[in-house]
């Protein structure tokens, strides 16, 4: 079997990268990260598999169709709650129309939550699109190509 | 200056030392015709430059960088080598050498502007007073939340994330388009060789 030490390094670090993935996107207002770092991280780790095991294995665990939709999710998901407030009474993006009776400002905790979640699905998505796409066109490369 | 000690702390030779390894590795990216050898160096400057922020005690700048600088971005640049020649064109002398002497007028006048900017750490420098300011004070009423640089990224400057997270979408969307000639659906496959050669 090729790359073995690879393929197992991948495979007992691949989920440990998604958990650190989700602690920096739901810890973000607690310490350094947020939507952006997390769906890099998250990527990274659908990468990495893509280089040990192939890219078309990788599709088959995240098709591209599911990418796209994911994408414009994603968008939808931060405009959303920017709506979702106004149709709550308050302006575009006013996390404190979410709950205005907290005396704690919970409605921002929720806001910027529901936000960072917007930017992290859509920056994994658009990350390993790009991605896919940039090595998609070539069936493979050799060693002595590099 | 009233006192001709010079007290050299272990931050200051942290700094000097990553300044350094800044400018090396931005030298070595020149001079080398490798491509693989610069997306391999650049990724190396975007974790040394990572480090310096950190010790700037830019922590969520050098989380950024480390993780889009130096691992999606070499990434990135090592997939978009597939697409494109492994070796950059050697560069031919030209008798007026406009890009270098502009280079050095510009070099030198950012050098000189630097002369104008307030010391690091300059608590009435404009970084730190008005807005900044205004952020700092202002977040544990307003929002709440410990880290005042996702306040102001996710709510204080919610739009504008917004709009950058429509610049992200906006490069997936553009590189589907460029690219992916039906293969979002499974369709005929694309490359460039046989192009070149019919």
């Amino acid at each position: 079997m090729e790359r073995l030490i690879l393929r197992v390094t991948t495979k007992i670090f691949f989920a440990p990268i998604i958990l650190f993935a989700l602690y920096v996107q739901f810890h973000g207002d607690y310490g350094p990260g947020g939507g952006f770092q997390a769906g890099v991280i998250f990527a990274v780790a659908f990468i990495l598999h893509a280089f040990c095991f192939g890219l078309d294995e990788t599709k088959k665990v995240l098709p591209q169709r599911a990418l796209l939709v994911a994408m414009v999710v994603g968008v939808l998901f931060y405009a959303g709650t920017g709506v979702a407030t106004m149709l709550l009474g308050g302006n575009l993006l006013g996390y404190d129309q979410i709950d205005p009776e907290s005396t704690h400002h919970a409605g921002q905790h929720y806001g910027i939550l529901l936000v960072e979640w917007g930017v992290g699905v859509t920056v994994a998505t658009t990350m390993l699109t790009i991605f896919y796409h940039f090595t998609g066109r070539e069936p493979d490369i050799d060693q002595e190509d590099w | 200056m009233t006192s001709y000690h010079f007290n050299v702390s272990p931050i200051l030779l942290v700094d000097l030392s990553l300044l350094t390894m800044l400018l090396l590795v931005a030298v070595a990216m020149l001079r080398s015709r490798h491509l693989f050898a610069v997306v391999m160096l650049s990724g190396i400057y975007s974790l040394l430059s990572a480090a310096f922020f950190v010790s700037l005690d830019a922590v969520d700048v050098a989380f950024t960088e480390a993780a889009v600088g130096a691992g999606v971005s070499t990434v990135l640049m090592l997939a978009g080598m597939l697409l494109t020649a492994r070796r950059e064109k050697p560069l031919e002398p030209r008798r007026v050498p406009i890009a270098r002497l502009a280079v050095f007028a510009t070099g030198a006048a950012l050098i000189y502007a630097t002369i104008d900017m307030p010391a690091f750490g300059d608590p009435n420098a404009p970084a730190n007073s008005y807005v900044g300011q205004a952020y700092v004070e202002e977040t544990p009423g307003d929002i709440a939340v410990p880290n005042i640089v996702t306040a102001v990224l996710a709510s204080y400057r919610g739009f504008d994330t917004l709009g950058e997270t429509l610049v992200i979408f906006t490069a997936g969307l553009a590189v589907i388009l460029l690219l992916g000639v039906g293969s979002a659906r499974g369709g005929r496959e694309v490359s460039d060789i046989d192009e070149e050669e019919t």
